[in-house]
């Protein structure tokens, strides 16, 4: 089962280490992460996405507390969230392909940030699915490179993670 | 008025009341050797390799309620001491490890001893440091030893630069630590405590299992009073021996592996089980499967939330230290909280599983290594404070020596680590001055650590090694006697050193045992004649002994192999 962490921690050197070595040395998967300071410069905030049973995210969830380094663990997945996630992706744009991408661009609500004689480079934000499918709804050929940040997500109304 | 890092640190230790430091120099640390020379208060003890210096500040904490701190040098002298750390990480051992680095402007550059010393240790600590600005040093000690002795203990790293050690600074210990990010918890839900004692009062077969965390939270005299009153069966694991008194009739001895076959008996047939301390790991309950197919209910005390319910469910979870918790227990139960339930055929049942003796061997015209450890018990009135190291001797010495108090049994749980035996008996010596130690070990074990032999000569500790010598590894060769058809793949220990000899040429005292019948009266003249003096004995004892009752890995706890039974 799909699940999404939101973690305050120090904002210290090592201490994104401390999370990833955890998830690395029990064997719990990470299928993205993401890490930036927060309003509080003093803290960053981590979310990572996973997936595994109730028992391994009750573990991870414990595990993640023991770590000296970790403020508050949220599992966002069990309440009501917005999740996002951004890429930017730069995609082929020769001929007929330039107006077709501008196209599937405004269809995904994408915003083309860079224009050369050959190329696009789209920004897209969405779900990480809404993300997928704007990739198999283009000519895999058409694709030259992708960078996705992974996901951050926030809980809606008086959900809020905070020391 | 400003003084160098050095000597903030030590100052640091003298607030901290350390009195011993386990360690050996190097050039990153010269700078801490040089204050240590300068000052009476802490005692450097300079062992003959980093790994046995950790061992021996983890026994020194196990040994009594103190904690160790051991010092090395970058690079070869962390990674030395990377064994130590690992081993008292996994039984939740306090300790704080200090280690040089490079100067913070090498650090990066491979520099000559340079190595990644906070990546190197992160999985097996509990926290690590590495100090990059003199003014923060002070508050890093505080930290290290706050977070290494609260909570579920653990060793603490602090990685030190030798321009840190160096660079002055006005010194202040802060009184106190706050951390935003690390506040373990203490008190128990009093409505979990309350619920658990409805549950274990209402219990037909109750059994107390528990483990090092009782130990660890000085709640012995606690949970003996407890089980006491209420007359359960206690069942302790290898890290509980002396928690709960190994002579009382409640006890059941070790679950597990090579646990008793009450033991096994009744933690897998109990309707309730209070676990206290322990961690259901996989030595103990063998099969989660197996063990999972009886009804019970598990009522898990422990200071760590993720001990609980992380191998077997727990029904009523308690989060607290085992002291805070059992003392509320024992309030309620003052207060007229409720009569247990009739437990005389509970009782009976397992009277008739003791019946079997599952811990009998077999006599032999050689040395049988269970005979030693029994002589050991009564040579020492079961007063010794005992270490070992790993395989069948330590197995042997957890079954037949009874430990009556806590912090007598000192040995590597966890990680298994061989060669702790005899860093481990000097640490405790150090702990517990005057005290009789004796490490019970093996020809393998031994000669994983004994340069430190070296070390006990210097400073005249008089451990009793006792070295059941049966020429093989014999756990290893245990399991390939039983599970690879006999084939003794390198368990074999040839050209073995004549230890008499290897003894005296440390300058200690040797002694050579071959006769069942000169057992009891070696190791009287070691405890009498030599008192004060390090004699090792080498016991050559019967090599086809093995250790029984065994559940195989992967069997479930009622799948016991007896000795009896072979």
């Amino acid at each position: 089962m799909r699940r999404i962490i939101s973690i305050l921690l120090e904002n210290e050197a090592g201490a994104l280490s401390r999370v990833a070595g955890l998830f690395s040395a029990r064997g719990y998967n990470i299928e993205t992460l993401t890490v930036a300071p927060t309003e509080d410069e003093s803290l960053s905030r981590m979310t990572i996405v996973t997936r595994g049973s109730d028992e391994v995210l009750e573990q991870i969830t414990k595990q993640l507390n023991k770590l000296v380094d970790v403020v508050k663990v949220v599992d966002l997945s069990e309440f009501a969230h917005v999740e996002r996630e951004l890429m930017l992706i730069k995609v082929r744009a020769i001929g007929k392909d330039r107006e077709e991408m501008k196209r599937m661009s405004d269809i995904f609500r994408g915003r083309v940030l860079d224009v050369t004689d050959s190329s696009f480079v789209i920004e897209l934000t969405g779900t990480s699915a809404k993300l997928d499918s704007f990739i198999a709804a283009l000519d895999a050929g058409l694709i030259l490179e992708t960078a996705r940040t992974g996901v951050s997500g926030i809980g809606r109304g008086d959900r809020i993670l905070k020391i | 008025m400003t003084i160098s890092g050095a000597e903030i640190l030590i100052r640091c230790l003298q607030e901290e009341k350390v009195e011993h430091i386990f360690g050996y120099p190097g050039g990153s640390v010269l700078h801490i050797y040089d204050e240590l020379f300068k000052q009476d208060n802490i005692r450097h003890i300079l062992v003959r390799h980093e790994q046995a210096a950790v061992h021996a500040a983890d026994a020194y904490s196990r040994s009594s309620n103190r904690i160790g701190v051991a010092l090395v040098t970058s690079g070869p002298g962390v990674t030395n001491a990377v064994t130590g750390i690992a081993t008292a990480y996994s039984d939740s051992v306090p300790l704080v490890i200090l280690c040089g680095q490079v100067p913070t402007s090498s650090i990066g550059q491979d520099a000559f001893q340079e190595c990644d010393t906070v990546g190197i240790t992160r999985p097996c600590v509990k926290h690590n440091f590495l100090v990059k600005d003199v003014s923060l040093l002070a508050q890093t000690i505080k930290k290290a030893f706050h977070i290494a002795t609260t909570g579920r203990p653990g060793p603490v790293v602090v990685d030190l630069p030798k321009d840190i050690t160096a660079a002055k600074c006005a010194f202040h210990y802060p009184a106190a630590v706050a951390m935003r990010s690390y506040n373990p918890v203490t008190k128990g839900h009093l409505g979990q405590i309350k619920k658990a004692l409805h549950l274990l009062l209402s219990a037909k077969r109750p059994i107390l299992y528990i483990g090092g965390g009782v130990i660890l939270s000085d709640a012995a005299p606690l949970l003996t009073d407890f089980a006491r009153r209420l007359n359960f069966p206690v069942t302790n694991t290898l890290m509980a021996l002396g928690g709960f008194p190994g002579t009382d009739r409640q006890n059941l001895g070790m679950p597990g592996m090579h646990g008793s076959y009450e033991a096994n008996m009744a933690l897998h047939h109990a309707d309730v089980v209070l676990t206290v301390g322990a961690r259901f790991d996989d030595r103990v309950i063998g099969n989660v499967e197996h063990f999972a197919r009886e009804p019970r209910r598990v009522i898990h005390l422990d200071i760590d939330p993720s001990s609980i319910s992380k191998r077997v469910k727990a029904d009523v979870p308690i989060v607290g230290h085992i002291r805070d918790v059992l003392e509320e227990m024992l309030k309620l139960l003052e207060d007229g909280f409720e009569t247990s339930a009739d437990l005389a055929d509970w009782w009976a049942r397992i009277e008739k599983w003791r019946e079997k003796n599952g811990l009998a061997y077999r006599q032999s015209e050689h040395i049988m290594p269970q005979f030693v450890v029994q002589s050991l018990y009564e040579v020492t009135k079961g007063e010794a404070f005992i270490t070992s190291d790993v395989g069948q001797h330590q197995m042997f010495a957890a079954q037949f020596y009874k430990f009556d108090q806590p912090r007598r049994w000192i040995n590597s749980g966890g990680l298994g680590t061989m060669g702790v035996g005899l860093p481990y008996a000097m640490g405790t010596s150090f702990a517990n001055p005057g005290a009789p130690v004796a490490c019970i070990t093996g020809e393998g074990s031994i000669q994983m650590c004994i340069q430190e032999l070296s070390t006990c000569k210097q400073f005249e500790l008089p451990i009793k090694i006792i070295n059941l010598n049966n020429g093989m590894l014999g756990m290893v060769r245990q399991w390939q006697e039983m599970f690879y058809s006999k084939r003794y793949s390198q368990s074999y220990v040839t050209s073995l050193p004549d230890f008499v000899r290897l003894a005296e040429a440390y300058g200690h005292v040797g002694m050579k045992i071959e006769k069942p019948e000169d057992v009891k009266g070696a190791l009287t003249k070691a405890f009498t004649d030599y008192k004060d003096r390090l004699v090792f004995m080498d016991f050559i004892i019967d090599p086809a002994a093995n250790v029984f009752p065994m559940v195989a890995a992967g069997k479930g706890l009622t799948e016991m192999v007896l000795a009896n039974d072979l």
